[in-house]
């Protein structure tokens, strides 16, 4: 094996949370006196935790946004980065287009690194077309000679040749993006690193620029790193994919392996025979969540006419309330499937100890599909006492529609009775 | 083969400073200097005569102020010319630094998505600035060359005019290097901001931009020569008009302050631009 062509080592990136204003001189003095002349841990980043963001944050805490990143890319792979939101996807995309530096580790690479972070970077309202190719060619480290050359496909491939002299601010957004992106597509650099930027434009210009980068992958051997939330768009350009889970790598490898298990990791771990004990995993001051069953209603395997039997056993913290439990089964894509609760006591009659409620899904109602659910306990069907997403998952096995084996698209499958008349 | 040619790593040396890499950059910094031009005057009537304007109200209201009411002495030079010549000097410098104090804020919009050397922004903020100061320079040429022509005796121009893109540099270079340091202190440090602006006003009266140091009483003068603006000052308005000083230790010491100012103020700002998107 070669050379590769990008190196990552140990990668990590520390952010501090909360607002950065007064303080900051006593802080930072704090700091350099401990660090650079102590020679002593950074006080502040010690309380670093892992990134989450749905945890409220700790005035003055670090996060790290990024840990340990390892990964190394030959000339002409392309590799799709995903993960949900705040994940950390940006901050490498950053850290690799020296927009900020890591706080540890270190990237190398070989030949130029154009990133496409946004499109039409440096374009001014007040510059027409041509300026404006000029100005965001030369920002993304063209030479001028270069623009000149490729002006032509530049403005053809664009679409925008006849408002080429006009001011960019009489531009529509969708002019706008196109220009950026054509501009961006004639770098020519050995590796180029894209951010959702395609989510803009219509779907032809979509269509045209996921073709483009195609295009530059596989004839030209150029390396490509995207990042997006369009599971299609990651999955007909990628070969390989990496799926980033607050802020560390969950997985890498196969673009299709790497889509099941972001999808699957959304939906959490399932567990063998589907039973979870939680010992004091899911617990605060309310509600203890001791353990979740779920088991096929007739038969022995889940699958769409078994119908689902979930029993939940926890312990109530909170007497003399009204309260529910309500649950949420969304679908391995994140559709939110249903919405349904339980008002277990009624009249503020709520009860210290153990309790055991058993919910039972009908057959016939939800497709095959790998499914999560979020659990909430509720107040007066106001207030939330407890609340875990994505606390357990299950899978409801095919049962072949007639003689099609396939699974049938769609979040339901009910039962459906018909009825025919014919008349022939 | 382990020839990468890109290495991004936590730290950075103090001294790594790429300045092969803003060479290779130098279209970019030519297309700054253009928008920075090409975007003042776009949709307005006179175009670049605003240049001019603005020396030109000022001189009148200083000749008024300070000339009329005031009765500041001139050493007996014309007070158009010798209010003229303080203005277009200085507005190079106040220019200078004030563009470049703002680096960071108000391009953190481009600096947080696309790598660039970030030198570049300052370096052609002082160069447009420059193109700015011509047209002003050029306007006080003829203001002066009327003075000469219509006979005033009093006005000495001398060989001290070879040093007047001497003058010019130093200028730039302290007002850059002012810049720089303060573009990275205010990126994470805010009040700065107030400071900048009434900061220029105050330091003008600090230079003998409206008065000549002969008109400054004897126990305060050592203040007024410890500013390394001063011989700038002095220097260019003697190498026209012939009055006042000049002095090569006073030039030395400016020249030598321009030197340390900028060598901090790069190595400053060097620093800053690798994590200021993090605390903008």
């Amino acid at each position: 094996m070669s050379q590769p062509i990008i190196k990552i080592e140990n990668l990590s990136k520390l952010y501090r949370l909360g607002e950065v204003g007064t303080g900051t001189l006593s802080h930072d003095l704090n700091r350099w006196w401990k660090t650079k002349i102590l020679r002593k841990e950074d006080p502040y980043s010690k309380i670093g935790t892992v990134n989450d963001r749905t945890q409220i944050a700790q005035k003055g805490e670090h996060v790290w946004a990024l840990r340990d990143i390892n990964l190394e890319l030959q000339a002409g792979d392309v590799l799709g980065i995903i993960g949900k939101n705040g994940a950390g996807k940006s901050t490498l995309l950053k850290l690799l287009s020296q927009v900020t530096s890591p706080s540890t580790g270190r990237i190398r690479a070989r030949g130029r690194m154009a990133s496409l972070l946004e499109v039409g970077t440096g374009f001014h309202p007040e510059m027409t077309g041509r300026e404006n190719i000029y100005m965001n060619g030369t920002i993304m480290g063209m030479r001028k000679a270069e623009i000149t050359s490729k002006l032509d496909e530049i403005v053809d491939f664009s679409g925008v040749a006849k408002y080429l002299d006009t001011p960019v601010k009489r531009y529509s957004s969708g002019m706008t993006v196109r220009l950026g992106f054509a501009i961006a597509a004639h770098l020519e650099p050995e590796i180029l690193v894209v951010d959702e930027v395609l989510a803009v434009g219509d779907a032809e210009f979509q269509k045209k620029a996921i073709g483009k980068m195609q295009d530059v992958s596989k004839s030209y051997g150029r390396t490509v790193l995207f990042v997006s939330h369009n599971m299609a768009a990651v999955k007909s350009l990628c070969k390989s994919g990496m799926v980033l889970i607050n802020g560390s790598k969950g997985f890498e490898g196969n673009i299709t392996e790497a889509i099941d298990f972001y999808q699957n990791n959304n939906a959490l771990a399932t567990n063998e025979n589907n039973h979870w004990e939680f010992g004091n995993a899911a617990e605060n001051d309310n509600i203890r969540v001791d353990s979740i069953k779920i088991n096929p209603l007739n038969g022995t395997t889940l699958d769409i006419s078994s119908g689902v039997q979930i029993t939940i056993d926890f312990f109530n913290k909170i007497k003399d309330i009204t309260e529910d439990l309500t649950f949420e089964i969304v679908s391995k894509d994140d559709v939110l499937v249903f919405h349904h609760g339980f008002v277990f006591a009624k009249d503020q009659n709520s009860k210290l100890g153990k309790h055991k409620i058993t919910a039972i899904i009908p057959a016939h109602l939800l497709n095959a599909n790998m499914y999560s659910m979020n659990l909430l306990f509720g107040q007066s069907q106001r207030y939330v006492l407890f609340k875990q997403d994505h606390i357990c998952a299950f899978e409801i096995e095919n049962i072949p529609m007639e003689n099609n084996m396939s699974i049938l698209p769609g979040v339901v499958r009910p039962a459906i009775t018909y009825a025919l008349e014919c008349h022939g | 083969m382990n020839n990468y040619t890109i290495d991004i790593t936590p730290k950075k040396h103090l001294l790594d400073i790429n300045f092969k890499e803003i060479w290779l950059y130098r279209d970019l910094l030519y297309m700054f200097i253009k928008r920075s031009i090409i975007t003042v005057y776009k949709q307005t009537i006179l175009g670049p005569i605003w240049f001019i304007v603005q020396p030109l109200m000022t001189t009148a209201m200083y000749v008024l102020v300070f000339g009329q009411i005031a009765k500041i002495s001139t050493d007996g030079l014309p007070q158009v010319l010798f209010y003229l010549s303080g203005i277009v000097i200085w507005n190079y410098f106040s220019e200078s630094f004030n563009q470049t104090a703002h680096t960071f804020t108000t391009n953190a919009q481009i600096f947080g998505k696309v790598y660039f050397p970030r030198l570049i922004i300052p370096l052609a903020e002082i160069t447009s600035g420059l193109i700015k100061f011509f047209i002003q320079f050029s306007f006080f040429i003829i203001i002066y060359l009327y003075f000469i022509f219509s006979g005033n005796t009093i006005i000495q121009p001398n060989w001290t005019l070879a040093l007047v893109p001497v003058y010019i540099v130093l200028m730039a270079g302290i007002g850059l290097a002012a810049g720089l340091i303060f573009s990275s202190l205010t990126t994470k440090y805010r009040d700065l901001n107030h400071l900048l602006t009434f900061g220029i006003q105050l330091l003008m009266y600090a230079t003998p931009v409206i008065y000549p140091v002969s008109t400054i009483p004897e126990k305060y003068k050592i203040f007024i020569q410890a500013n390394p603006l001063t011989p700038i000052l002095e220097g260019f308005k003697y190498a026209f008009l012939g009055a006042g000083h000049f002095s090569w230790d006073a030039l030395a010491y400016s020249g030598g302050f321009m030197v340390i100012l900028l060598f901090f103020g790069i190595i400053i700002f060097h620093q800053t631009e690798r994590n200021f998107i993090d605390t903008v």
